[in-house]
């Protein structure tokens, strides 16, 4: 048993239909740090993020978050996560205030504590005033700011982040790096998946290169750059990973 | 900035609370249905403008063909009435779970109920909440729609017994509809398509004794009436305001039918759920 191993991966796959997306994963969060999972579209980052956090199975190789068989133990993982997926994940007839009361409520925080929590949250993420207005009605960014406030209301011991900063502008994208140091510095673990290799640079402990459904390379920035001679994670992804044969995707091209 | 410590403490390991996190997903299908009034004045609208077209309209012609010896015209016009209420009370009741189908694909498309299946909570809540909540929206819109049949001059025999043993039966109805139409709204591929799939539900109670008696379709027609599960509902409901003692078989037929429907919906939803999305 690896406590000290907040996610612990061994030779993850899995298939939709004929197509391969994941071929072996390995890949392992030590706890109260950051990981970087980095590939191009198509990669294998968005089924990962989706097994461990129980909404897809497995074809093959174990999962295990905090401690817990993503497959064996689906509720307990539950209940050590937070996850904030590629798609806002808020309800856009509530307010923001509401909303973090739904998520208070079903963590069963009781009416003072889910209150509280709400509020500070609500400070946290800068969207006091927004607060009482139905989301419907916020940017695009707020939306998001909200998605991660409500993934944080039960104080999840491992965050799940997919893509958290896509479609972000620069000073919304700085707001969320922000927030996810002071996760760590509190001691959440974090696995997040980024198309930006700056954002990997910036956050992560540890970066782990995914191309075609396998680890093409794991390692701190540090040891990744010097390891394949780049002065830049830019670099070293481009060395890495194959030309994506994936029809390009506007919505997720670089705007930073 | 003012900065939160979130403290990661893992929450209380998954004590199952299925009523509780049933209620909260009930608060927010009441809050939403608040919110966005549209859906459930939709409700109401749907029954009464049929109301209006088919005593104000039809119903001076069709009376006559649905009670035996009215002449056509007034007369007809308040035999109809008092033929199609029960018949739009149902279909009231029908309405409402088709914007069940709907409500569940919005929340499926919007990412929210991937959320909801990450999180440590009751996973039948989240379903349960909505298929409730149109209950109690179904439950809303058929006293408006039986007020309206009241003013226009509707007047039941049912006895104090009977209105209870109606609501009971309209409630299971309401029940069973919500739980196949959250299965239809799971299974459609988008919104749009979720709004259409339970559309064949609205049409059912048209071809059964909904509006003109079986009796006089021609025979195929005539057996698929006899033999739909809205005929013996539609038959019951008219029974219990009609006052009239109520035939076994048929009640018998009407709860069976909302409870094959209810469980097999229910099952079929669930399963729904779980199932992986991309």
């Amino acid at each position: 048993m690896t406590h000290d191993l907040a996610v612990d991966v061994r030779g993850l796959r899995k298939s939709f239909g004929d197509h391969t997306v994941l071929d072996g994963v390995d890949l392992t969060v030590p706890t109260g740090t950051v990981t970087a999972l980095l590939g191009p579209n198509g990669a294998g980052k968005t089924t990962t993020v989706g097994i461990l956090s129980t909404l897809l199975a497995a074809d093959g190789g174990t999962a295990r978050v905090a401690g817990h068989d993503v497959a064996a133990q689906p509720q307990a993982v539950r209940a050590a996560i937070g996850v904030t997926g590629q798609v806002s994940a808020v309800d856009d007839l509530l307010t923001g205030e509401e909303n973090l009361r739904l998520m208070a409520s079903l963590h069963h925080l009781g009416r003072r504590e889910g209150r509280a929590r709400t509020d500070a949250l609500l400070a946290q993420f800068g969207l006091v005033d927004a607060a009482r207005r139905p989301v419907s009605t916020w940017s695009g960014g707020m939306r998001r700011k909200l998605d991660l406030a409500m993934t944080l209301v039960g104080s999840p011991a491992v965050v799940f982040l997919d893509e958290p900063t896509t479609g972000l502008d620069p000073r919304s994208r700085r707001t969320l790096w922000d927030e996810v140091r002071t996760l760590v510095a509190a001691g959440t673990t974090i696995l997040l998946t980024t198309q930006y290799l700056e954002e990997a640079d910036h956050l992560a402990d540890r970066v782990v290169v995914i191309d075609g459904g396998r680890v093409v390379a794991a390692g701190t920035p540090a040891e990744l750059k010097s390891a394949h001679d780049a002065g830049s994670l830019d670099d070293v992804f481009l060395r890495l990973t194959e030309p994506s044969t994936a029809t390009s995707d506007p919505s997720s091209e670089e705007v930073a | 900035m003012t900065t939160t410590t979130t403290t990661p403490t893992a929450t209380p390991a998954a004590g199952a609370r299925p009523v509780a996190d049933t209620l909260t997903m009930l608060r927010r299908n009441l809050l939403r249905a608040v919110r966005y009034p549209g859906l459930t004045l939709f409700l109401v609208l749907g029954p009464l403008v049929m109301l209006l077209l088919f005593v104000y309209v039809f119903g001076g012609a069709f009376g006559a063909g649905v009670a035996p010896g009215v002449a056509p015209g007034a007369e007809g016009r308040a035999a109809y009435l008092d033929y199609i209420t029960p018949t739009l009370l149902v279909l009231t009741v029908v309405g409402g779970a088709t914007s069940v189908a709907t409500s569940a694909a919005m929340d499926a498309a919007a990412g929210i109920m991937a959320r909801f299946r990450t999180m440590a909570i009751s996973p039948g809540s989240v379903l349960s909440g909505q298929v409730i909540g149109f209950a109690v929206q179904a439950l809303a819109a058929l006293v408006l729609v039986l007020a309206a049949a009241l003013a226009m001059g509707y007047r039941p025999d049912a006895d104090a017994l009977g209105w209870v043993a109606l609501a009971g039966l309209l409630v299971l109805l309401a029940l069973a509809l919500n739980w196949l139409s959250v299965g239809m709204g799971l299974n459609a591929r988008s919104v749009e398509s979720a709004s259409n799939a339970p559309m064949i539900l609205l049409l059912l109670p048209f071809l059964g004794s909904g509006f003109v008696p079986v009796e006089t379709m021609p025979a195929g027609v005539r057996w698929f009436a006899e033999h739909q599960p809205f005929t013996p509902i539609i038959e019951t409901v008219r029974g219990l305001l009609g006052g009239a003692p109520l035939d076994g078989t048929t009640t018998a037929l009407a709860v069976g039918w909302c409870v094959v429907v209810g469980a097999l919906g229910h099952v079929w939803a669930r399963a729904l759920y779980r199932r992986e999305r991309r």
